[in-house]
C-alpha cells in the first residue's frame, strides 16, 4: 500500500506545524452535519471556529452509526429525518467558509455511495481532511489505498487495545494525525478521566510522529486540559452537539472554555 | 498484512468496525481454528449437540405435501431442536469457544428472539451472565420469547433507537461489545457481522447440511435436486447449503421475505433489490438509499426482518451457485398454513416462506426429483402474532 509521505502538506499539517510553533496543544471539536437542522448546523460551526476551535470535524449522519453514543446517534437520526446526506453535508461544509481545516467524520457507506470522485468533490468545498470509523488499517486494502491517494488527509484511529507493532502499522497508513481512541466504548460524555491514557500515549508517540488527538468522553474543560498535558490535541464531540441542540451561543460558550483551558 | 484481510468470499465480507474491536477478532479467529482442531472441543461440542440440543435432528418425509407438489419432499426438521430452532446449533458451539476464551459475560441481539432464546439457554446451561438487546417493536411481537429469555435468567435489553428491530438490536449489541471488550463475548446469531463470524456460524450451523446429506443418501439413496431454506441474515441457509457447495447438481434456493411485495419497498430482500454496501462489519448486498443510507427491511416474520444478508450469501449469488427468490407476507402466512395441515407441523413464519416457495414452483419438479427444506424452527412463537392478524384456525 503506498501511502506514508504526501509531500504537499495540508491545511491539517499546516495548522500543526502552527501549533507546534506557538507550543499550544489542539482543540479539535465535532459536530454532526444538519443538527439541529441545515441553517443552525452552520451557525454553530461559525461558533465553533470563532470559539478557537483548531480542527473541526463534521459528522456524516448515518442510519446506523455503532461507533456512536446516544448524543451522537440522536442528532444523525435528526439530521437525517431533515434530509441530510452526504451531498449537503458538503455544502454545509463549503457555506460555513470556516478558519479551521473540516475533517470528515464518517461511517464508510456514503462514502461508497459518494461515488469515485467523491474525495475531489469534499476537496472542492473546502474539506481538508476525512476520517472513517469503520475502516480500520487493513481492512480493504483498495478503498484505502483510494482515500490515501485522493486529496485529503486520511486520518486513522488507534484504540487502548491496539498493540503497538499496529499502532506503527495504522501511522504509517495514515495522515494530518492520528485519532487515539481514548478509552473502550462509543462516543458520548462521561465524567471520569480515561484510565491508562498517559501509557496509551506513551505507546503511541514510540510508534509514530504524527501529531495525536485523543478523543471519546472528554465532555468538559477539566477533561480536556488533562488530556492535552498528555496528547497534542483533544477532541470533544457529543458535549458540543449538545450545546448545539441547545444554540449557536451554547458552542460557542463551550468552545471558549475548552479553549481557556486547553491554553492554560 | 496480517489476518484483518481474510475471511472474505469473493469480494464480500471483512472487517469493517470500529479499531477497538481489532485485537478481539484477530484473537477470536485464531481461537475459533485453534478448538476446532482440538478433539477435546469437538468432542464436547458432539455431546452437547446430542444428549442438550437432541441432534441429529430428523428428517422426515412429507406424504401430503410431496403429493401436492408431484416431487419427494423432505424436511430437516431443526424445528425439533431443544428451544425449537436451529439457531441453538451455533449458540452452543459459540458459548464453548467463550468459556475456553475465559469470557463469562454474553452479548447477543435477536430479531424473532429465537436466537435470544437460544443464548440464553446455554449460559443458563453454563452458568454466563447473558445480556439480550431487543428491538422495541420485535419486543411486542414476539412477546413469548422475551418471557422465555428472562424465564432463562437473562437480561433483555429494549432498543429504542432507529427501526426499533434487529438492525437497531445488532448495533446496540456491537456498542455493548466494544465498550466491554476484555470480559465479554458477543455471540452473533447470523452468518452476518465482521470476520470471523459469518464462516464461524456457518461451520456451527453446518451441521445441518451434513446430516441432511447422510439421511437423504440412507432414505432415499440419492442427494436432493434443490435444496431450499428461507434467508434473513441467513444462517439456517448457510448451515444446509454449505455441505452441498461442491454437489453442482445440486440446486441452492435461498428464499428471502418479499414482505408486500419486491416493488413495494417495503420487504426485507437485499439479494436481489440491494446493492453492496457495508453493514454491521461486513460487505455484503444491502437495502440502501442512493445516499448509503440503510433502508429499513420489512417482513411480517420478525427473523426475516434485516436489511442485511450473510456475505457468503451474496458471493453464492454472484457466483451464481445459489439462486435466490422471494415470498410475500400473505403467501408465507398460507405456506404456513399448508404445512400445518399437510403434514402436522406448524412451521414458523420464517421456515413457511420457504415452504409458499416449493408450493408454488411446483412445475419445476418431477415426481422423481427430491426436494429438501430446512425446516429452521417451530410456530409457536407466532401463534400470538398470527391470532392478531385474524388468520383462523379454520
Amino acid at each position: 500500500m503506498a501511502s506514508t509521505s504526501t509531500t504537499i502538506s495540508s491545511n491539517v499539517d499546516e495548522t500543526f506545524a502552527a501549533l507546534r510553533q506557538k507550543k499550544k496543544r489542539a482543540l479539535v471539536g465535532y459536530l454532526t452535519a444538519g443538527f439541529p437542522d441545515a441553517a443552525r448546523s452552520i451557525e454553530c460551526l461559525r461558533a465553533l471556529d470563532e470559539g478557537g476551535a483548531d480542527i473541526i470535524e463534521l459528522g456524516v449522519p448515518f442510519s446506523d452509526p455503532i461507533a456512536d453514543g446516544p448524543v451522537i446517534q440522536a442528532s444523525s437520526q435528526r439530521a437525517l429525518e431533515l434530509g441530510m446526506t452526504l451531498e449537503r453535508t458538503l455544502e454545509i461544509a463549503s457555506a460555513a467558509k470556516l478558519r479551521a481545516p473540516i475533517v470528515l467524520f464518517s461511517y464508510l457507506n456514503p462514502v461508497i455511495a459518494g461515488g469515485p470522485d467523491i474525495l475531489e468533490r469534499a476537496a472542492a468545498a473546502g474539506v481538508s481532511g476525512i476520517l472513517l470509523t469503520d475502516l480500520p488499517v487493513g481492512s480493504d486494502s483498495a478503498r484505502e489505498e483510494w482515500l490515501s491517494s485522493g486529496p485529503l488527509s486520511f486520518i486513522r484511529l488507534v484504540a487502548p487495545t491496539t498493540p503497538v507493532e499496529r499502532m506503527a502499522e495504522i501511522a504509517r497508513h495514515g495522515s494530518g494525525f492520528v485519532y487515539l481512541i481514548s478509552r473502550l466504548g462509543v462516543t458520548g460524555a462521561r465524567t471520569t478521566a480515561p484510565e491508562g491514557l498517559t501509557e496509551t500515549v506513551g505507546r503511541l508517540r514510540s510508534a509514530t510522529k504524527l501529531p495525536i488527538c485523543a478523543g471519546f468522553g472528554i465532555s468538559t474543560a477539566e477533561q480536556a486540559k488533562h488530556v492535552s498535558q498528555l496528547a497534542d490535541g483533544s477532541v470533544v464531540g457529543s458535549a458540543l452537539v449538545s450545546a448545539a441542540a441547545v444554540s449557536p451561543e451554547s458552542v460557542s460558550r463551550l468552545t471558549q472554555e475548552l479553549r481557556t483551558a486547553i491554553d492554560s | 498484512m496480517s489476518t484483518v484481510e481474510a475471511g472474505r468470499f469473493g469480494v464480500f465480507g471483512g472487517r469493517y468496525v470500529p479499531e477497538t474491536l481489532i485485537p478481539a477478532l484477530d484473537e477470536l479467529d485464531a481461537a475459533f481454528d485453534e478448538a476446532m482442531a482440538d478433539e477435546t472441543f469437538r468432542a464436547e461440542l458432539d455431546g452437547l449437540l446430542e444428549n442438550y440440543v437432541g441432534r441429529p435432528s430428523p428428517l422426515s418425509d412429507a406424504p401430503r405435501l410431496s403429493k401436492r407438489v408431484g416431487a419427494q419432499v423432505y424436511l430437516k426438521r431443526e424445528d425439533l431442536n431443544h428451544t425449537g430452532a436451529h439457531k441453538i446449533n451455533n449458540t452452543v458451539g459459540q458459548a464453548l469457544l467463550a468459556r475456553r476464551m475465559g469470557k463469562l459475560r454474553i452479548i447477543a441481539e435477536t430479531g424473532a428472539g429465537q436466537h435470544g432464546v437460544a443464548t440464553a439457554t446455554i449460559c443458563a446451561r453454563f452458568g454466563l451472565d447473558c445480556t439480550v438487546y431487543m428491538g422495541e417493536e420485535d419486543i411486542r411481537r414476539q412477546e413469548l420469547n422475551v418471557y422465555r429469555m428472562k424465564l432463562l435468567g437473562a437480561k433483555v435489553v429494549p432498543v429504542t433507537s432507529g427501526t426499533r428491530t434487529l438492525k437497531d438490536a445488532t448495533s446496540e449489541a456491537i456498542r455493548d461489545w466494544v465498550t466491554n471488550v476484555g470480559d465479554s463475548y458477543y455471540i452473533i446469531g447470523s452468518v452476518v457481522g465482521p470476520a470471523p463470524y459469518p464462516r464461524m456460524v456457518r461451520d456451527f450451523q453446518s451441521i445441518i447440511g451434513r446430516e441432511a446429506k447422510s439421511q437423504m443418501m440412507e432414505r432415499a439413496g440419492r442427494l436432493p435436486k434443490t435444496v431450499v431454506a428461507c434467508v434473513g441474515g441467513g444462517s439456517n441457509a448457510m448451515g444446509i447449503f454449505h455441505p452441498f457447495v461442491e454437489d453442482r447438481d445440486v440446486e441452492l434456493v435461498g428464499v428471502e421475505a418479499a414482505g408486500r411485495g419486491l416493488d413495494s419497498g417495503e420487504h426485507a430482500a437485499s439479494l436481489q433489490r440491494g446493492e453492496p454496501g457495508v453493514l454491521h462489519g461486513a460487505l455484503s448486498y444491502l437495502l440502501q438509499d442512493e445516499d448509503g443510507q440503510v433502508h429499513p427491511a420489512h417482513s411480517i416474520s420478525a427473523g426475516l426482518d434485516y436489511p442485511g444478508v450473510g456475505p457468503e450469501h451474496s458471493f453464492l449469488k454472484d457466483s451464481g451457485r445459489a439462486e435466490y427468490v422471494a415470498i410475500s407476507d400473505d403467501d408465507a402466512l398460507k405456506g404456513l398454513q399448508l404445512l400445518s395441515r399437510l403434514e402436522g407441523i406448524i412451521p414458523a413464519l420464517e421456515t413457511a416462506h420457504a415452504i409458499a416457495w416449493v408450493d408454488a414452483n411446483r412445475e419445476r419438479w418431477s415426481p422423481d426429483d427430491a426436494v429438501l427444506i430446512c425446516v429452521s424452527g417451530r410456530g409457536d412463537k407466532d401463534v400470538a402474532q398470527l391470532t392478531t392478524l385474524g388468520l383462523t384456525a379454520q
